[in-house]
């Protein structure tokens, strides 16, 4: 088994490399994702193409070797060293990026075409119509695709464990070598992974359920999970437990 | 209270009743094959209440789109309180209009959908102060003071805090025409606001119309199927017939003694049903 040593002077690091690669990349991610995504509904066709072309470049390209090219070729081409991590965090930004802005320009698309009439007829600009009616009534529909690409974008930092960043996968591997014991390391692993993803699907829950209040439907009742939730007695809930907006049910 | 909707007051130029303020010369459309508006002229007065009627896909939703810029002629111009709408004077001569001109030009004009089209992600309140604060400039406190006197002109002053998910399709409506008169637009298009109503909800929706058509001075471009409140608010009715209007008089003379044979069989079509 572990050590107690290795646990904390390998494993726990890496934990949090892994949680700020994730929150990192998903940052740059969301960003590139509602520019590149707004910018794919616009009615001007350059900016529709510029857009265009950048989904599809990010979207077919395989985000590891992206990384192994942004560590191991720009030195070679541009004489410019990135750190690892940065490095490990614009591929996977700007990779998921590109996903994102197909969410994003999808639930766009979606609102009615009369929503966008009656900002016009209301004198509202383009940009204004986007802000203040377009984005806040798609938000909720992109929720749920946007939780499953964090989820997946989580799962993906464990490439940069390729690029030495001493991530959670990396830091496993490194106490599988010391211990020469693979099953239990690879096992925790996967736990944490897992409970790391739980955490971000129940966070998006509330997320979720906040923005469909903020178009006045009715949250979702979930009594099942509500059940399942960690909430201290009396007090607010603890792990992202819905008691904001559900109320006292 | 209905002093509030005083249409000249924010944008300043109090005009005469009676001077010409939209005017569409030889307007076009087609759509796809079908010319759905066949070089169409004709021209309201200010504070006048015009009503369009004629058997569907005879062009009268058209106009009213094109006059809110939803749609663009293929042929023709428009001319709003002396601007031109669908055009910009440029060295005396006319081009295509920027952005900024429709924008300034469409202030002037306000519309009402027939599916209401309120924003689901405002509340009452915000749907109807949105615009004048956003597009208008107003500050807070003097929107809200506006939006609250619409809203109660419109009966719906205990719904202020509402989601429009929350209210009936008759309240949505009344929203809705509170929220187009907020922003004081000196002609108000109605695009069959009632069709989308349950029938027991259309009498609430035709009397606050009415009240406003009364108290405002406001010039309306009313298209409706409701032969009885068009008779009651109109100063003249516009029959249509295939993209072209085939007569037009005062509401007593078209209801009571049409000339046009086709007049007479839209009339008991749809006089009928009552």
């Amino acid at each position: 088994m572990m050590t107690r040593g290795m646990f904390e002077t390998y494993f726990l690091p890496g934990v949090w490399i892994t949680i700020q690669v994730t929150l990192y990349s998903a940052l740059m991610a969301a960003v590139i994702a509602f520019v590149i995504g707004t910018m794919r509904t616009s009615q001007l066709w350059i900016v529709r193409f510029i857009s265009g072309t950048y989904f599809e470049i990010f979207r077919g390209m395989s985000a590891l070797v992206f990384m192994f090219w942004l560590v191991f070729s720009l030195p070679l081409i541009f004489q410019w060293q990135l750190v690892p991590m940065f490095a490990g965090v614009l591929a996977m930004g700007l990779t998921y990026g590109a996903y994102g802005s197909e969410i994003v320009r999808g639930a766009l698309a979606a609102v009615p075409v009369a929503q966008r009439e009656a900002g016009l007829a209301l004198g509202f600009s383009r940009f204004d119509r986007l802000r203040r009616i377009e984005i806040p009534q798609a938000w909720p529909e992109m929720v749920p695709p946007l939780n499953n690409l964090l989820i997946e974008l989580l799962k993906c930092t464990a490439l940069v464990s390729t690029i030495t960043v001493a991530d959670m996968t990396f830091a496993g591997n490194l106490v599988r070598i010391g211990e020469s014991e693979s099953a239990p390391i690879y096992t925790l692993l996967l736990v944490v992974y897992f409970v790391m993803a739980f955490i971000i699907t129940r966070g998006m829950r509330v997320v979720e359920r906040q923005a469909k209040a903020g178009i006045g439907q009715a949250p979702p009742r979930t009594s099942f999970w509500e059940k399942l939730s960690l909430r201290e007695p009396g007090g607010e809930g603890t792990t992202g437990a819905p008691s904001k907006i559900g109320g006292a049910q | 209270m209905p002093a509030s909707v005083d249409s000249q007051e924010s944008n300043g130029q109090s005009r005469a009743s009676g001077a010409e303020l939209v005017r569409f010369n030889k307007i076009t459309k087609r759509f796809g094959d079908v010319k759905v508006l066949d070089e169409l002229s004709f021209s309201v007065d200010t504070g006048k209440h015009v009503t369009l009627i004629g058997p569907s896909g005879s062009g009268k939703t058209t106009i009213l789109r094109l006059l809110m810029t939803l749609l663009t002629p293929d042929e023709g111009s428009i001319v709003v309180d002396g601007d031109y709408l669908t055009h910009q004077e440029k060295n005396g001569k006319l081009v295509k209009p920027s952005e900024k001109h429709v924008r300034e030009v469409r202030k002037k004009i306000g519309m009402v959908f027939q599916q209401f089209n309120l924003f689901p992600n405002m509340k009452v309140l915000r749907n109807v102060t949105e615009a004048p604060r956003h597009v208008l400039g107003l500050p807070k406190d003097e929107a809200v003071h506006r939006a609250e006197e619409l809203i109660e002109l419109v009966g719906l002053s205990e719904h202020l805090d509402k989601y429009p998910s929350q209210l009936s399709g008759g309240q949505q409506q009344r929203v809705a025409i509170a929220r187009a008169l907020a922003m004081r637009p000196q002609v108000l298009c109605l695009d069959e606001v009632t069709a989308a109503l349950d029938p027991e909800l259309v009498a609430g929706v035709l009397d606050v119309l009415r009240d406003i058509a009364q108290t405002a001075d406001i010039t309306m471009l009313v298209v409706t199927h409701e032969m009885s409140f068009a008779r009651d608010i109109s100063d003249a009715v516009l029959m249509f017939d295939a993209g072209k209007i085939i007569e037009s008089g005062p509401p007593d003379k078209i209801f009571t003694d049409p000339e046009h044979g086709r007049t007479r069989e839209f009339l008991s079509t749809v006089l009928r049903g009552l």
